[in-house]
């Protein structure tokens, strides 16, 4: 058999934009989300939370909750063991409090009961005893040595002396020699800079049905960016075979990063497992905020220096990171990808992790590089102000490219961003004037993004039609792109496909929908297994001529003699090799399964303009533009939503969202009226721009999309102020009060 | 051939940035990192990556690595 | 506590149920009459997900008792597309690639609609804050803002 290979490959499917296959369900309000399913017999479970910030867990009483007519089950940890693997233990730990209680919101204990309201009442007939600790919510304070002691014992041997045992890790990279490179420099500027913790703000809260039976086995419905990483962990937790729990993803109301590990699932299983009984849990939006991932509050200084004509001498940055009661590696990402845009002879990056009272952090998109960059990006432009520079010239001055030593150490191969930034300088955009009040903000953006596990089966079906097979929830359109791949390779119309997501006990483990992985992987395993089925259907067809598979060719869904020399047969369409498959082997069908690697880094600069009220601190977003290398843009809309999506996020971070603890260790804010996500009246028309720099390492060219964009804003944004107000803002979100403070403080 | 690491692991590696294995692939190159520099265990254990000539492989053992390739040492990732 | 018996119409069709008199209408829409495309967001009116019409007026659900409605008309999204025919919002929220995730869709199509009732023509200022109450946070809300814009084009012409 002949892969027809053609020099610039010119696509029929991909990168045109068919409407999406959930589309129909989720707008008549039919699409299952995780609160949308029921079952027989079902209770309802809630969860007791603690109104202590740090505190020793003295005593539980749940008799009394027992006792009222319909509560069929409570537990607290003593219901579950205590896991040897220090990651999986954190993870048991979040979700319910062992010993002390380690943030205001922790789980301490958790009902089912016959209705929500006899479950509500439950939790209040449970009588905690706590002994309050002292407290930190800082991370700056967390630091110190005589700071409380949020969780002993978990110092990497990374650390060197002299921090509180909050520190757990610390990391460094770089290359080059700082101190001959700053001494080049005409000038030097050093600042600091803080961003405030924030929530992925999805708008589905965390919602699961589990129902185990006596027998051991289970089924889990529940919204999840990653099935199989739930029934690792909940198998785990439980104790548990894989094999012996089904996990189904439901329809997902956004993840954003949130969803990428467990809350309330090992709880309702465990309910469940006790009650004998199905169990539903929903998340209140409290909740949400009080328990669940938000990101890293950060605190960083920065020192770059600058010649006059605006290179980058050396650059050095110290990141403190704080994920919360629980070790986190994110600072280790924000410290790899904070000068990855540029090309520097010295540079030098220091991160730590640092323990706070606050919710154990999860993933949210892009995880620690908005924060690095966002400082970053900031000391650049403070330089091209002070030099009297063009900031998007400085930025193509120095700008990483093919051959680049990145800042964290490997060589960087073809990447987009010297494309990104002649699209930004040739904009309209760039050159609109501005009015009185008025900033133009720039910033550069950068993500990894990964491959991983992936399992893909492609059923050639008896009309022909074909059935994928895959195990990431989608999250942002991919069963569109997905389908549009395997559309392509088998060239077959995009409508003859059908993509959906198996639960875990349909096809083999599948990592989560995370680090912009699915459209690169899922879709390298679609076309590898369309490959295979285009493979077998060669065979069949090569066997009914009577020729050698090797004179046989595949082409726009047919199978055809390879040359005229192979014999003169009449095209085989993909319809007629389905229908005849019972007679000619079984049926047909395409498989791949692989750990997929060779993802390429993503890119992305972004322009903001914005106008101050200098009065009220108020700030209101005029214009802004995102560039972004796709690779290859499959389904250009979704492309187009990732980048829209992720300034919006990153808009909201820079200019409102924070998560605000009290003095007594308690979240302020954890509700929408006062945790303020922009709403479409806060925003301006995001005009994506879309470059396609192909990935080597994809058959197509995709790279990841979904993370990039949610970088750049923290900067553009901040820039953008600063030069509106004439001084420079160092710390996130630049909320009226913030921005006030800063004008007053500056005497402008 | 060479593997570059990142800063903060030169403390166990005798202030070395850059170290020497014999091998071919992804696995040899952790179980040769592991025991020339045992102080490395305990980062290889939580979980690297490996940068190949620019490309980042998280896990894969058999990730071939030939003496001119450029092998890069990183934290284990994850994304959002 | 007793419970009540409400009767009104929902979708154009009767419809009764008892519930207690602290349980919201998103409760009784959702865990009552199967209404699930109603989604809950925040329980606390600040995110629109739970978006219906009570007597032609667009209000969150959450906000609503459940005891309440005697009488009323009340519409959600189940009853925004006729038989198989997508109404016009519907089927340009599609072709814009105006959601996602799709869980905020089902409140800002009942939103949308009730905007296009009142105002045919809207601009995209008028959009984005009749808009303000329904949180969307994957898309930035361009495309959203596009589709509502497309539909009523279309709507006028029809």
């Amino acid at each position: 058999m002949n892969m027809r290979v053609k020099g610039e490959r010119a696509f029929k499917v991909v990168g045109t934009r068919p409407p999406r296959p959930d589309g129909v369900d989720k707008v008549i309000g039919r699409a299952l989300y995780g609160a949308d399913v029921s079952a027989p017999g079902m209770l309802t479970g809630h969860i007791l939370r603690s109104p202590h910030a740090h505190a020793e867990i003295v005593s539980i009483d749940t008799s009394a909750a027992e006792a009222l007519p319909g509560v069929k089950a409570v537990i607290t940890s003593g219901d579950f063991g205590v896991p040897e693997d220090s990651a999986l233990r954190d993870v048991q730990d979040h979700c319910m409090a062992r010993g002390k209680v380690l943030y205001d919101g922790h789980a301490v204990a958790a009902v089912a009961a016959t209705s929500p309201a006899v479950a509500k009442a439950a939790l209040k007939l449970i009588k905690v005893e706590y002994r309050k600790l002292p407290h930190v919510t800082d991370v700056d304070e967390a630091m110190k040595p005589d700071a409380p002691v949020v969780q002993s014992g978990l110092v990497h041997e990374t650390v060197a002396p002299g921090f509180s045992e909050n520190v757990t890790s610390y990391c460094e990279f770089g290359h080059g020699d700082l101190e001959a490179g700053f001494a080049k420099a005409d000038r030097i500027i050093e600042r600091s800079f803080t961003t405030a913790a924030t929530h992925q703000g999805y708008i589905e809260p965390h919602a699961c049905l589990a129902s185990m039976n006596a027998d051991g086995k289970a089924d889990l419905w529940c919204c999840t960016q990653g099935h199989y990483h739930v029934r690792a962990v909940c198998s785990a937790i439980l104790g548990m075979e894989a094999s012996q729990l089904k996990v189904t993803a439901s329809e997902i109301g956004g993840g954003f990063g949130g969803k990428t590990t467990v809350f309330i699932e090992p709880v309702a299983l465990a309910l469940s497992r006790k009650s004998g009984r199905p169990v539903k849990m929903v998340m209140s939006r409290d909740e949400v905020f009080r328990a669940t991932g938000p990101t890293v509050a950060t605190s960083t200084d920065v020192k770059i220096g600058m010649t006059k004509d605006g290179r980058i001498t050396a650059a050095e940055a110290r990141l403190r990171y704080s994920g919360g009661a629980f070790p986190c590696g994110t600072v280790e990402m924000g410290a790899q990808a904070a000068f990855a845009p540029y090309d520097l002879d010295a540079v030098r990056t220091y991160g730590w992790n640092v323990l706070t009272n606050r919710p154990k952090e999860a993933s949210y998109r892009a995880p620690g590089a908005p924060q690095a960059i966002y400082a970053v990006e900031s000391v650049v432009d403070e330089l091209c102000l002070e030099l009297g520079l063009d900031p998007l010239d400085v930025r193509v001055k120095n700008a990483a490219q093919k051959g680049t030593l990145s800042s964290y150490g490997p060589t960087f191969d073809d990447i987009g961003l010297m494309a990104t930034l002649e699209a930004a300088k040739a904009h309209p955009h760039w050159s609109a004037p501005l009015g009185p009040n008025q900033g133009r903000g720039f910033s550069a953006g950068f993500w990894f993004n990964f491959g991983g596990n992936t399992c893909v089966t492609l059923n050639i079906n008896t009309d022909g039609t074909v059935s994928v097979t895959e195990g990431n929830p989608d999250i942002g359109g991919s069963r569109a792109s997905i389908s549009q791949m395997a559309a392509e390779e088998l060239g077959v119309p995009y409508e003859k496909v059908r993509t959906v997501i198996g639960d875990t006990t349909s096809i083999g483990h599948s990592d989560i929908t995370d680090g912009s992985r699915v459209t690169f992987a899922v879709g390298l395993a679609t076309i590898k297994a369309a490959r295979d089925a285009i493979q077998k259907m060669c065979s069949r067809v090569a066997q009914i001529w009577g020729i050698d598979e090797e004179a046989v060719v595949w082409e726009d869904g047919y199978v055809k003699p390879a040359s005229p020399n192979a014999g003169d047969f009449k095209p085989m369409s993909i319809e007629e090799i389905a229908a005849i498959s019972f007679q000619t082997g079984g049926p047909i069908a395409g498989h791949h399964e692989v750990n997929a690697e060779g993802a390429g880094v993503s890119f992305g600069v972004h322009i903001a303009d914005v106008e101050v009220d200098p009065e009220t601190g108020a700030t209101k977003v005029l214009r802004y533009t995102v560039f972004q290398d796709a690779g290859k843009a499959v389904h250009p809309d979704y492309v187009e939503g990732q980048m829209q999506g992720g300034a919006a996020q990153g808009i909201g971070w820079a200019l409102n969202e924070e998560y605000i603890y009290g003095e007594d260790g308690r979240l302020q804010n954890p509700g929408f009226l006062d945790y303020r996500v922009p709403v479409a009246s806060d925003l301006p028309r995001i005009e994506p721009v879309i470059l396609e720099i192909p990935n080597p390492g994809h058959p197509y060219g995709v790279r990841g999309v979904g993370e990039t964009s949610i970088v750049p804003p923290l900067a553009a944004l901040s820039n953008a102020v600063s030069r509106a107000l004439g001084v420079r803002m160092t710390r996130l979100p630049m909320s009226p009060p913030t921005i006030l403070k800063a004008v007053s403080a500056a005497g402008v | 051939m060479k593997v570059k690491i990142w800063g903060s692991l030169r403390r166990f590696t005798d202030g070395r940035g850059e170290l020497e294995v014999e091998a071919k692939n992804f696995k040899q190159v952790l179980d040769g990192l592991a025991e020339q520099y045992p102080g490395l265990k305990p980062q290889i254990e939580r979980g690297v990556s490996l940068a190949l000539d620019g490309r980042i492989y998280r896990e894969s053992w058999f990730a071939e690595v030939r003496p001119d390739s450029e092998v890069v040492l990183m934290p284990y990732m994850t994304g959002g | 506590m007793k419970s009540i018996h409400v009767a009104a119409t929902i979708n154009g069709d009767p419809a009764e149920f008892v519930c207690e008199p602290q349980e919201t209408l998103l409760d009784v829409l959702r865990n009552r009459l199967g209404l699930t495309g109603v989604k809950e967001g925040c329980g606390t009116g600040d995110c629109g997900a739970c978006s219906v019409t009570v007597n032609g007026r667009l209000v969150c659900s959450c906000l609503v008792l459940g005891g309440e409605v005697q009488g009323a008309e009340i519409g959600t999204i189940e009853g925004m597309a006729d038989a198989d025919r997508l109404h016009p919002l519907q089927q340009s929220f599609i072709d814009n690639a105006a959601l996602q995730c799709g869980v905020c869709t089902p409140g800002i199509l009942v939103a949308a609609e009730a905007l296009l009732k009142k105002n045919p023509d809207p601009t995209e200022t008028e959009i984005r804050y009749w808009l303000a109450g329904n949180l969307c946070r994957c898309t930035g809300y361009d495309k959203i803002v596009q589709a509502v814009q497309d539909a009523a084009q279309q709507m006028r012409g029809a």
